[in-house]
């Protein structure tokens, strides 16, 4: 047994306490331990990565108690993936943060960032599903403080609601998890998929309901239309590096959504037939419209790249509820993607913001350093949106390949391609407002632009563009990946297999002989 | 006991789901306080009701509490308290910053009042 697998979730809790209590009134050694921190999270991340790549999968027992009474944390190649994107995303985020001073403006953002971290990376690597609730709770506490960091009244509004929306998550949560433990007796996920298999055809009331209950969770944090609400808001007033890193948080709900229904509901099991196709499907396309009619609709520029993301979320949902080998697989392609283009667009919409009177898509006076802002923003765009030769193109172009053989395929390309469109024009019209009729707005002689944007902070975000570059030039590699990992989703006994046979303390019998 | 626990969670339930979408912050921090009374309540029921029983492995004992849902509730307890406090004191602030109290998005006349 590998202890290397919980080092994701210990190292960032150890240090958050730490930069907390000694770091305290340091900004230098806080940033320090942090970026330390996060460059060892990469460093471990990479080195579990190259482990599973072969298919292997790891095993955890914490306490050394064996499943289902024990908690697991698994790795496999899903796992392990997200966790690599999470470590590589938060370094970037980091290097902008310290960058552009925001790390500088409240208390405690280093901490945060590093529980955020880690409740994002036991999210991705437990096995079991009251832990992925309790992950899910540290990781939302941590982001309720770095969400109003720096306060300021309108972050503070859309800071409750933010929280009461995911209050009300977690209390559904609650309900499933409780539905779910009524009928089966168990919360350990590689149980829960032999016992679901095992409920007859004449009682699947409860399990069906508790498989919805789950689904709309899911949704919730994937920002699903019609639970999409809380995002915009918080996504547009949240400081710019936190957004940044949310950009990972909509993918754990799809994450969770893509564990639990290849593992525990596969889409064979006739209990949640009808699920993925009759409900997933319409709504993941309803999202995928909407965000991109919001891109097209906002006013500001912090909303357009939020409504970006719910749009993007809409994409993966749609590849997630085709529930084949090929629409994991694009899934999981186009969710390496997003976050990165979300991540990068929202470092570039503070970049802007820093320099800019407001984010009103209204002509205003050119701003210092315009010119290299405005090159990033058009590349993140063509990512964002979906044109060749960026990533975004590439994910696309998988995930219409995917649904090709599905009895919707008409409806899905219909909807997939306009709304491109739409995102195209609405990113086209916030770029010539916001970098180029600014050309022609006569510059007011007091109101000269001071740039407080620091070396770093473009470092960042070009960072985060290179990786994009990588992920379209290493296309064919990150694909094959992908489709061995969408393999072994839909092969899950060597999974179950290990969870539930692999033996911890007191297992064999006469140890445990006087109880 | 069954009808007393279930219609219990359920008007729980249902009180909570009003007072949240009255959409001003207390009582929507009311609403979800009862939401996770009725939450805790349903999952200590998820384990089956049972009056007196043992819940730990014993000699000569048939029928036993299960132990799982209690552990859940107390951990459920804990982080829904600790919630509580936070979005309190955030609402707190956002109630003294703007003095208003309202939960959804502010109004296009309220934006510009404060601008």
């Amino acid at each position: 047994m590998t202890h290397w697998i919980i080092a994701p979730v210990v190292l960032p809790a150890m240090l958050a306490p730490f930069i907390v209590l000694a770091a305290r009134y340091h900004i230098g050694i806080q940033r320090v331990f942090s970026l330390a921190g996060v460059v060892a999270l990469i460093a471990i991340a990479a080195s579990l990565f190259v482990t599973v790549s072969d298919g292997t999968i790891l095993l955890y027992q914490l306490g050394d108690w064996a499943a289902p009474f024990g908690i697991v944390l698994v790795g496999d190649r899903l796992s392990v993936l997200m966790v690599l994107l999470t470590a590589v995303l938060a370094l970037f985020v980091l290097l902008y943060a310290i960058g552009s001073g925001w790390d500088d403006r409240g208390w405690h953002f280093h901490a945060l960032f590093q529980f955020q971290l880690m409740g994002i990376m036991g999210a991705f690597l437990t096995g079991d599903l009251f832990n992925l609730f309790v992950f899910f709770e540290v990781m939302l506490i941590a982001s309720y403080g770095l969400m109003i960091h720096a306060g300021g009244n309108d972050r503070l509004r859309a800071g409750v609601q933010y929280v009461l929306y995911n209050l009300l998550a977690s209390t559904l949560f609650l309900f499933a998890l409780g539905s779910l433990y009524a009928e089966t007796g168990t919360l350990n996920m590689a149980d829960l998929a032999v016992r679901a298999d095992m409920i007859g055809a004449d009682a699947t009331v409860g399990i069906r309901v508790a498989a919805v209950l789950l689904l709309l969770v899911f949704a919730v944090k994937a920002a699903l239309v019609p639970l999409h609400f809380w995002l915009p808001s918080s996504y547009a007033e949240a400081p710019g590096p936190v957004a940044a890193l949310f950009a990972i948080m909509t993918k754990v709900g799809a994450y969770a959504m893509i564990r639990v229904y290849t593992l525990i509901f596969p889409p064979d099991l006739e209990t949640t037939a009808g699920l993925y196709d009759v409900w997933l499907l319409p709504a993941a396309l309803l999202t995928v419209a909407l965000g991109m009619i919001g891109v097209l609709a906002a006013k500001k520029l912090d909303r357009l790249v939020a409504f970006a993301v719910i749009g993007s979320m809409g994409m993966v949902m749609v590849a997630i509820s085709l529930m084949t080998p090929e629409g994991i697989a694009a899934a999981l392609y186009y969710i390496v993607h997003s976050t990165l283009a979300g991540a990068a667009l929202f470092l570039i919409v503070d970049l802007v913001k820093s320099n800019r009177a407001s984010l009103n898509l209204t002509a205003l006076p050119p701003v210092a350093g315009a010119a290299l802002t405005s090159a990033l923003f058009f590349a993140a765009a063509i990512a964002m949106t979906g044109l060749p030769p960026l990533s975004g193109f590439l994910g696309k172009l998988l995930i219409l390949d995917a649904a090709r053989d599905h009895t919707m395929n008409v409806t899905i390309w219909a909807v997939i391609l306009c709304s491109s469109l739409i995102a195209i024009v609405g990113f086209s019209r916030a770029g010539s407002v916001v970098f180029w009729k600014a050309k022609g707005v006569t510059m007011d002689e007091q109101a000269e632009p001071t740039s407080s944007a620091n070396p770093l902070a473009y470092v960042a975000v070009g960072g985060l563009l290179a990786l994009l570059v990588a992920h379209s030039v290493l296309g064919g590699y990150a694909q094959s990946f992908m489709t061995a990992t969408a393999a072994q989703l839909f092969e899950p006994e060597p999974y179950i297999s290990i969870v539930l046979e692999t033996e911890g303390k007191l297992s064999t019998p006469d140890a445990s002989e006087d109880h | 006991m069954e009808v007393l626990v279930a219609s219990a969670v359920g008007i729980l339930t249902a009180a909570g789901m009003y007072l949240v979408m009255r959409l001003r912050t207390f009582p929507v921090i009311m609403g979800i306080s009862l939401l996770t009374y009725a939450v805790n309540v349903f999952l200590f029921a998820s384990g089956r009701l049972t009056i007196g029983s043992a819940p730990i492995l014993r000699d000569g004992v048939d029928v036993y509490a299960d132990p799982v849902p209690q552990a859940l509730v107390l951990t459920a307890i804990v982080i829904s308290f600790g919630m509580t406090a936070v979005v309190v004191m955030i609402s707190l602030g956002a109630y003294l910053g703007t003095n208003n109290d309202s939960v959804d998005d502010p109004t296009e006349t309220d934006q510009e009042g404060e601008a």
